[in-house]
């Protein structure tokens, strides 16, 4: 996994949940290359948060983009070329709020690429304000009495979306996370993996997920209706107890293959031929 | 000048618009050069819509006001254009539709049901009824319907075979040569361009004017191997795109000015990043929604400055399909040379119209050297070069670890902070434009038409240029196109107006956006402005430019 470190200086919080998460994401890359996949068919995409550092703090080939556009440059490179393994790490912030159009619609697409939301439950990088999955009363630097939005439920919505592999982890768990990464990249098609991930400066989750988390096994050919029912478990703003594990998953064929399948047939552009079309 | 000029209009739904295109290659094979202008309204059926066709012995870019031939599938038609006509019984027109008291009827809609057609078969009649008006034999009419209608084409010839018997004689549209030209669109011109200059992927949302890119590419670019795209929204188009292109792919968007001002943050990431970012902009009549099919130049402005920060970029303006289809080549080729966005900025009227293209008067294009990793060392995509160009490699290559970013960032895409690094990374930024300012200076960025010894002169752009041609030879004064926005050939502007006393410069906007982008440079001159969204007509530039 040394070969995978970078000089650079690690600029996040002390105790932050990246750290962990990152440790899982170099662990799933390893263990992928250990199969026979080759480290220059790697690349991370990052959006713009704390989590988009993480391209600065690993060894591949990295595109950190703009803020909310994460996923629809991964789906660029993925479409450019499909023999790359593309990771998106983005953040609630970034997918949630700014970008949900393009991830609810690569998800739709089943473009084959994985995408790992670093959520923190809220804007950190801008000092604490809230986001798509901050609950109900939130305290931030633009809600001083408390945000009066019930968040979304990432998981349910992804499902609806159609997804084709729909996890949750959680940073502290690395072996998990880990193994749930490795798994959505080797999943040919949309694979999304949201990250309970603490941030320990402006909204430290850490104490609470320890106690309320739990991992689960689902069965195979697992229905969307259960997968749905097995999501809404905890809605981001209660106190329950917390499921992590994959949710749902389905094989089905993935955008890319299906759309640029004539791929390879390319005939010669000769203008002549083309302009008869026009005479 | 031999030449004719036919209107033909109804509302929508008629097909007037692939009568109108039959109309044109029936006089293209005859041998002459054709232009037809398109007037279509942003509604699916109703309204009015037109072509005005001119046909010409010689290359026509522009239409004409007064028309030889009126054909109406409708009484508002007639209303809207019989004071255009030269002889006001030029008219052919739809009997079953209404009474007129000039001119030749022709039932078509009951020739269309007799022969057991479709309604929509009346637009053959009609054609059928022009071809013997104007003289076209039979056969020169068969071989075209054959290749135009290729659903119920029996039918067709029955229906115009129907109305041609009825018809009579009655001017002559004289053959020229069996010569027969390709009529291609401004748009079409633009695809093959980039399908000439290696294109990988095309990703567009739709939007008029330029939707039929997107179209002409999901039906004849795929045959090339072109990835069509169609993503969510031009947001994600743009970022997908500058992905695409740092995977390797030679890759081109294509909009219109809203969508375009969607994909502005992506053009600033895109010079962040050196990447190569391919994009057709085909203004219309603004601001916002404006009025979505039609014309204007208001685009200049917003193309030159998009983005947030400061950076340089690539824009060209075609004029004609020509230009269209050379100035693409070089366009993707500049890009990618020198890893910069880079516009296209088209107008509705290049895009939309319809121009006689001669593959064999083509200037060819050959592209330049593009800048390579030579696999030796480690890799660093933002090496720090003499001309600011740091050689290209693509996720996926042995050895290379490509990094990049949105981010300030060091030589090898690792964001940085640091003054002295930001300034490097600016000053090399710069520097690549710096290199292609010198690269423009040696080819034609400015072209110059009419009396180059005049001391008057009109400038005009991007489709204009049809009818300030005309007006300039009609006038005999010097006429001065600059294909090159940015950089600005000033050195060949300045060279073109040596001698010259009087400027005029012609534009579809309001604001005169090239005549300020001239005083910006010193050149000063009187502009003369149409913000209609309907383009200029030779007759117009006489009566409003005084010479």
């Amino acid at each position: 996994m040394e070969n995978l470190n970078l000089p650079t200086k690690n600029t996040w919080c002390p105790g932050c949940g990246n750290f962990p998460l990152l440790k899982s994401l170099k662990k799933a890359i390893v263990e992928i290359e250990k199969e026979g996949k080759k480290r220059e068919n790697f690349v991370l995409v990052g959006g713009i948060g704390c989590h988009g550092k993480i391209t600065d703090y690993i060894n591949i080939n990295s595109f950190s983009g703009l803020h909310g556009r994460a996923v629809s440059l991964a789906e660029g490179i993925k479409i450019a070329n499909p023999n790359l393994d593309v990771i998106c790490c983005s953040g609630d912030g970034d997918s949630y709020n700014e970008g949900m159009a393009h991830l609810i619609h690569t998800a739709k697409r089943n473009t084959n690429i994985t995408v790992i939301i670093h959520d923190n439950h809220n804007f950190a990088l801008t000092v604490k304000q809230y986001t798509s999955t901050s609950p109900k009363g939130f305290k931030g630097s633009s809600t001083p009495e408390g945000s009066i939005e019930t968040p979304i439920n990432p998981l349910e919505l992804m499902i609806a979306s159609g997804a084709t592999f729909v996890a949750r982890g959680y940073s502290s768990k690395t072996e998990h996370l880990a193994d749930l990464i490795k798994k959505g990249i080797k999943h040919k098609g949309f694979s999304f993996i949201e990250v309970l991930q603490p941030c320990v400066t402006w909204y430290n989750t850490l104490e609470k997920y320890n106690k309320s988390v739990y991992e689960i096994e689902t069965e195979k050919g697992i229905s969307k209706n259960r997968a749905l029912t097995l999501a809404s478990k905890w809605d981001y703003n209660s106190e329950k107890r917390i499921p992590i594990g994959i949710f749902y998953q389905e094989i089905k064929k993935s955008f890319e293959e299906e759309a640029f399948s004539r791929d390879g047939v390319k005939e010669k552009v000769e203008m002549r031929k083309l302009l008869k079309d026009y005479a | 000048m031999k030449e004719h000029s036919i209107l033909i209009g109804g509302s929508a739904g008629d097909g007037s618009k692939k009568a109108g295109l039959i109309i044109a290659k029936l006089l293209s094979s005859y041998g002459y050069q054709i232009y037809i202008h398109e007037d279509y309204q942003s509604v699916i059926r109703g309204g009015h819509n037109f072509s005005l066709i001119r046909a010409s012995n010689e290359k026509v870019l522009t239409h004409r006001d007064e028309i030889d031939l009126l054909i109406a599938f409708n009484e508002d038609t007639i209303k809207r254009h019989t004071k255009r006509l030269k002889d006001k019984d030029m008219v052919i027109y739809n009997s079953d539709a209404f009474e007129f008291d000039r001119g030749n009827g022709f039932p078509i809609e009951t020739i269309a049901k007799n022969i057991g057609g479709l309604l929509i078969m009346k637009n053959t009649a009609l054609v059928g009824a022009f071809a013997k008006t104007v003289g076209i034999d039979w056969n020169t009419l068969k071989k075209v319907l054959i290749s135009e209608l290729k659903v119920a084409t029996d039918k067709n010839l029955l229906v115009a075979k129907e109305a041609y018997k009825t018809a009579q004689a009655k001017m002559k549209i004289p053959k020229l040569s069996s010569y027969k030209r390709p009529l291609i669109s401004g748009n079409s011109a633009i695809v093959l361009g980039s399908l000439k200059a290696g294109l990988d992927s095309y990703f567009a949302y739709p939007m008029t004017p330029a939707t039929s890119i997107l179209n002409c590419m999901a039906q004849k670019g795929v045959k090339y191997g072109v990835k069509v795209f169609q993503p969510e929204n031009e947001i994600a188009v743009a970022n997908a795109a500058i992905g695409a292109a740092f995977a390797g792919s030679r890759v081109m968007i294509g909009t219109s000015g809203g969508g375009f001002a969607l994909m502005n943050e992506a053009l600033s990431f895109a010079a962040q990043a050196e990447i190569p970012l391919v994009v057709v902009n085909v203004s219309r009549s603004g601001p916002s929604t404006g009025l979505p099919t039609y014309g204007g130049q208001s685009d200049l402005f917003h193309v030159l400055s998009a983005g947030h920060g400061d950076f340089d970029r690539f824009v060209v303006a075609p004029g004609d399909p020509e230009e269209a289809f050379y100035l693409t080549q070089l366009t993707m080729d500049i890009a990618w040379r020198y890893q910069i966005p880079s516009i296209i900025l088209s107008d509705k009227d290049l895009a939309e119209c319809t121009y006689s293209f001669d593959l064999d008067s083509l200037e060819k294009y050959t592209p330049g050297k593009l800048s390579l990793w030579d696999r030796k060392g480690e890799y660093k995509r933002f090496k720090i070069t003499k001309d600011g160009v740091s050689p290209i490699a693509f996720p996926g290559e042995k050895g290379a670890v490509v990094k990049a970013t949105s981010y300030e960032h060091d030589e090898f895409g690792i964001a940085i902070e640091d003054e002295k690094t930001t300034k490097l990374m600016q000053d090399k930024r710069s520097r690549k434009f710096r290199s292609l300012e010198k690269e423009i200076s040696k080819i034609k960025a400015v072209k110059v038409y009419g009396n180059k010894k005049s001391k008057t002169a009109i400038i005009a752009w991007g489709s204009v240029k049809g009818a300030a041609i005309e007006f300039a030879k009609e006038k005999n004064i010097k006429m001065i196109q600059p294909l090159i926005m940015s950089p600005f050939p000033e050195k060949q502007i300045k060279r073109a107006l040596l001698g010259v006393s009087r400027i005029i410069t012609v534009e579809t906007n309001n604001r005169g956006q090239l005549a300020q982008l001239l005083r910006y440079y010193g050149i000063e001159s009187k502009s003369v402005l149409k913000y209609t969204g309907r383009l200029f007509t030779t007759k117009e530039l006489i009566s409003k430019i005084k010479i």
